[in-house]
């Protein structure tokens, strides 16, 4: 089968939890972790009675991703109803959008690689709803159901199958990630289920002239990086088994499939085929009512978005003269990557500060677990650190250990480091003019040293005291006792 | 216009409905369902071209809430009126497909 | 009722220390106790507990606190307006003993101003139903001929005023669920504007129809429970931030020279006669009122109630999917598996005719039926809300007949649902509409059965309304007239 060709067909559905304090539609707090059923009030619990409100910041944050995907941000969106029966959800419908969605027909650049062109995945729309709670099955001989996800505002974001390899559908998601974690839309914690991505799979391939194409295989609720990387691999290698065998594996004769992710097996598996699908009667809440969206509200979210993760990251790598790696690195996260432009502005050395954002500041962050921003070290103590070292003043080794110190001390960075006898000024001249100033000053002492054997050991230790007090404490006192004894044993 | 509803839609609409219907729930109100239906289809006799659909009775927009927590009820209340519960969940009988019902 | 059982003569007694509170509400109890005997209207009524607000109210008085206009007045509520002291079960099995954790807004509304809430009534299960026959308890039947319906679904609260138990109620209008009832039972109730009384805690059955609205014996009491239930409610997106006026004070206005519009259509075939001849009569009083009469057709009226049942069971059918066995409410004893949890508690805990609204709203909502039913249905109320914008350009409002007919036998139409629908024929519209609109009594049939009349304003004219209504009442007497038994 030397003329085969195959062609992997890929889109992908995210669900981004927005970084809301509390749910879509109603006032109770968004929290991970807590008592089961406890974070819920009869909004979210679909009591009899109880009625829905939009929050606002939900919409906002939105409006906000929308822009930062290029999407059109729709004037007037609507609410609608999404019935189908299952206990995490406790109305039985989803409140979500149908036909008018917040935003659509954006795109999103995907990082050049090997050189090569950016890579433009095209999205299809981006929609607001709320999030079902918890079924836990597992170990159980019944269900249970935690209520408290219920309700929590979700983004969903749809491409067009636009993605071309499991690498590529890879980038997307973790670039997706970034951009949303930088605008603040998410906290993306994906541990937490804060972003889950559904990739849906087909292959085109060619044989003998003719284009066959496989169904397309709805992969559910992946929750990490590296998942969404085995699971599409995995699924474009089996559907084109499935295919080799008589090449009556394709979309017209078995239609679309949903597959589930068995991370620890590495393979898929069929849940139960898409033509049996829900019948989900959407139509719109009569209990909320539409969100206008103006011109003015669309450019006042836009003002705040500012740079995009991957255009300050290629600005870094050009300016800076990066690689890839470290520019990327360095626009991991927003506030990092805006403390580091402050750090610069206030005149710390750029070139030192990336070396020690990549090096030891990094590496303080990841064992708090937290960003370089999350460390809490301010701009001037960072770019005095940079300079410090840069100069000379200390050594890069000492730097880490200054670091360090910063994280418990308030003190400046300076001062951590002569604290710690980690200064390093070795310029003879100023050091000499030093000891100058400290001789002439202290005739008695100098006549005491040089004419009093049982004297001279206190007195150059006073001389050594008072030159170290001119210099501000600068002098390097290995310098200082050299000079001074060298400066006695002239006539 | 589609035609009335015989007893195999009217099964199928009882399980989309999640309602167990006997045979002769089914036969009852197949009978009162299309003598319904063929009522509401005097409705075909109007043009509604061109006419926007009315979701809701009055035309308003953008009613939104600060984004503001308030006390939730807590899980003893929650759970206060559940059939049944295990160890502070809403339980039932285990649910086989995990996707949705 | 003699004028010392008016809500507003009450509130001022009571507010005034001539009667506490408690004593009021213990005559009220008694007065229930007999009602239900003989009429069957309640589904629930705690007497400890509701003395004992009484009580709280007495003490709040005796303390000088500012005491709102309903001081000690009882109010009845129907029983699909959630109340946290007494459970709320639309008088369906699946709602069987469930006790809400929190109050409805008007509830609190009620209660702030010093009404004492007394007993929870009866309805058609959740409100669909247009003869409260549809209650999975009981039948409540008509203080003026037990043999007849009382109307619906607020049935219940309707009988409970008809008989003098409580001054005042609430009922719930979706399609006519206030104005039919107080038309069969020769009480005023009042539909308010779409919008104009929050729905936070009123149990939905078509969330862009439902509107909550009190029943009294005359108009001024419905003003004045108007002024304590509307207004803006931030909990529901639906109530609006519109002025609120003192209904109350605005009766003392007189309404000016008022154009009313009689609809043709209203007039067509079905219409009972002595229904017609009462109405016509009505006409009469308010050109003697100074009312120029405006002849006016509203063309889609006869679509109305094809509309309505197709948005009404389409919204249903979605509100009513969150019944289902596992959060709360009535779960099956015996399910097979978890599915069946669902579908059998469902099976069992709605009444037949629940059943068949779900029914008809699933498959107006399903693939394939959804453009040429539910859609359809919406574009055709947009038809109808334009009929009555054109005709209150040439008019201030509408009055016409309430229903078609006075009120019918128990188990005259519980076999054919499509002519209990039909008894809807006049009311529906001005739920599609979103409008307000009034029914107050105005003749009797020969055979004393009392008759009502309907007045429908444009959106947020309650005001207009309630002072056309109150110079009606001012010149006529059929308001005052209570059934035999219960005359006081």
């Amino acid at each position: 089968m030397s003329n085969l060709t195959i062609r992997p067909i890929i889109g992908m559905e995210t669900h981004v939890q927005l970084a809301t304090r509390t749910k879509m539609f109603c006032g109770c707090p968004v929290e991970f972790g807590a008592e089961p059923n406890s974070r819920v009030c009869p909004v979210c619990l679909g009591l009899p009675g109880a009625l829905p409100v939009i929050n606002r910041r939900a919409v906002d944050l939105a409006i906000r991703m929308g822009l930062a995907l290029n999407c059109r941000i729709a004037t007037f969106s609507k609410w609608d109803r999404k019935s189908y029966y299952y206990p995490d959800l406790p109305k039985n419908y989803q409140i979500s959008q149908y036909d008018l969605p917040i935003a659509a027909e954006g795109h999103f650049e995907l990082p050049p690689r090997d050189a090569g062109e950016p890579r433009r995945v095209r999205i299809r729309r981006a929609h607001l709803e709320e999030d079902a709670g918890k079924n836990l099955h597992e170990g159980l001989d019944h269900t249970r159901v935690d209520l408290n996800r219920a309700g929590t505002p979700l983004l969903e974001i749809v491409t067009e199958p636009d993605l071309a390899s499991a690498d590529e559908a890879f980038a997307f998601a973790s670039e997706l990630q970034r951009l949303a974690v930088w605008l603040g839309v998410s906290e993306g914690v994906m541990q937490k289920g804060q972003m889950r991505f559904e990739p849906n799979v087909n292959v085109a391939i060619t044989f003998g002239g003719v284009e066959y194409r496989t169904p397309i295989a709805e992969i559910k609720n992946l929750n990490s990086f590296r998942a969404i990387r085995n699971a599409i691999a995995y699924e474009i290698d089996r559907q084109v088994g499935e295919w080799r065998r008589d090449h009556d594996y394709t979309l017209e004769k078995c239609g679309k499939l949903n597959l589930g992710w068995d991370d620890d097996r590495g393979v898929t598996e069929f849940q139960r085929s898409k033509e049996e699908a829900h019948d989900y009667r959407y139509f719109p809440d009569p209990d909320l009512v539409p969100v206008t969206i103006s011109a003015e509200q669309i450019d006042a979210i836009r003002s705040e978005i500012g740079e995009l993760p991957l255009a300050r990251q290629e600005r870094l790598r050009m300016q800076l003269a990066l690689t890839d790696v470290d520019a990327a690195t360095l626009t991991a996260d927003r506030a990092t990557s805006d403390l580091l432009a402050a750090a610069i502005a206030v005149g710390g050395d750029p070139k030192t500060l990336c070396k020690q954002f990549i090096s030891f500041w990094s590496a303080q962050a990841n064992a708090r677990s937290t960003t370089i921003a999350g460390l809490g070290v301010s701009a001037p103590r960072l770019a005095e650190l940079a300079n410090l070292t840069r100069d000379g003043t200390i050594s890069a080794t000492a730097a880490a250990t200054v670091a360090q110190k910063m994280l418990d001390v308030p003190a400046a960075p300076r001062e951590i480091a002569a604290a710690a006898g980690l200064l390093q000024v070795r310029d003879e001249a100023a050091t000499r003019e030093w000891v100058e100033q400290a001789v002439a000053a202290n005739p008695q002492a100098v006549r005491d040293a040089k004419e009093n054997p049982r004297k001279r050991q206190a007195a150059a230790g006073f001389l050594r005291g008072q030159v170290m007090k001119i210099s501000g404490g600068k002098a390097n006192p290995k310098l200082v006792g050299e000079l001074i004894e060298r400066r006695l044993a002239e006539p | 216009m589609p035609a009335p509803i015989d007893e195999a839609t009217v099964r199928h609409i009882a399980h989309l409905a999640r309602l167990k219907l006997s045979d002769d729930e089914v036969h009852r109100y197949t009978q009162q369902l299309v003598a319904i239906l063929e009522y509401v289809q005097q409705l075909n006799r109007l043009n509604v071209d061109g006419v926007e659909p009315t979701a809701h009775a009055l035309p308003i927009v953008n009613v939104l809430r600060p984004d503001e927590p308030r006390e939730p009820l807590g899980a003893e209340k929650a759970l206060a009126n559940a059939p049944q519960k295990a160890a502070g969940f809403f339980a039932l009988p285990k649910v086989l497909d995990q996707e949705g019902a | 009722m003699t004028d010392e059982q008016s809500a507003r003569q009450i509130a001022q007694d009571v507010a005034a220390r001539k009667r506490s509170a408690e004593s009021v509400v213990a005559n009220a109890l008694d007065r229930l106790h007999a009602a239900d005997n003989a009429y069957q209207l309640l589904v629930a009524l705690d007497a400890d507990g509701t003395l004992a607000r009484a009580r709280d109210v007495d003490r709040r008085i005796a303390a000088g606190q500012r005491i709102g206009p309903l001081a000690g007045v009882p109010v009845a509520i129907k029983d699909n307006i959630c109340t946290s002291f007494l459970p709320t079960t639309c008088a369906s099995r699946i709602l069987d003993g469930f006790r809400p954790p929190y109050d409805a807004h008007v509830v609190e509304k009620l209660r702030a101003a010093g009404a004492v809430i007394v007993a929870k009534t009866n309805l058609d299960e959740f409100a669909m139903g247009s003869s409260t026959e549809n209650s999975a308890l009981r039948p409540t039947r008509n203080p003026w001929d037990p043999q007849r319906v009382p109307g619906g679904s607020s049935g219940g609260s309707a009988v409970a005023v008809a008989a003098r138990a409580v001054p005042i109620a609430l009922g719930s209008d979706t399609g006519g669920s206030i104005r039919q009832p107080a038309s069969l039972c020769g009480v005023c109730g009042l539909k308010p504007t779409y919008g104009r009384v929050s729905r936070y805690g009123l149990v939905a059955f078509a969330s862009s129809l439902d509107q909550v609205g009190p029943f009294a014996t005359d108009v001024h009491d419905l003003a004045l429970v108007l002024s304590v239930i509307a207004g803006h409610d931030a909990r529901d997106s639906t109530a609006v931030d519109e002025p609120l006026p003192d209904y109350a004070a605005e009766l003392d206005r007189p309404p000016g020279k008022l154009r009313i519009g009689r609809v043709r259509e209203h007039f067509a075939e079905g219409l009972d006669p002595p229904v017609a001849a009462a109405v016509d009569a009505a006409f009469e009083t308010f050109r003697s009122l100074g009312a120029e009469i405006v002849d006016l057709s509203l063309p889609h009226a006869p679509y109305a109630v094809a509309c309505y049942y197709l948005i009404c069971t389409a919204e249903a059918s979605s509100n009513l999917a969150r019944y289902d066995g596992v959060h709360y409410g009535y779960r099956t004893p015996r399910p097979a598996d978890y599915v069946d949890v669902y579908a059998a508690s469902r099976a069992e805990g709605f009444g037949p005719e629940v059943k068949r609204r779900i029914m008809l709203g699933t498959f107006a909502l399903s693939s394939g039926y959804h453009d040429a039913y539910y859609l359809r249905a919406l574009r055709v109320r947009t038809l109808i809300k334009n009929d009555f914008l054109g005709a209150f350009r040439s008019c201030d409002l509408i009055l016409g007949p309430t229903t078609p007919t006075a009120a019918f036998r128990l188990g005259e139409k519980t076999e054919d649902p499509l002519a209990m629908y039909l008894a809807d024929i006049y009311t529906v519209s001005a739920n599609l509409a979103g409008i307000p609109a009034l029914s107050i009594p105005c003749g009797f049939t020969p055979d004393g059965l009392p008759i009502g009349m309907q007045l429908a304003g444009p959106l947020f004219a309650e005001a207009r309304l309630l002072q056309a209504a109150a110079a009606y009442q001012s010149r006529t007497t059929w308001h005052t007239r209570a059934p035999a038994s219960n005359r006081s």
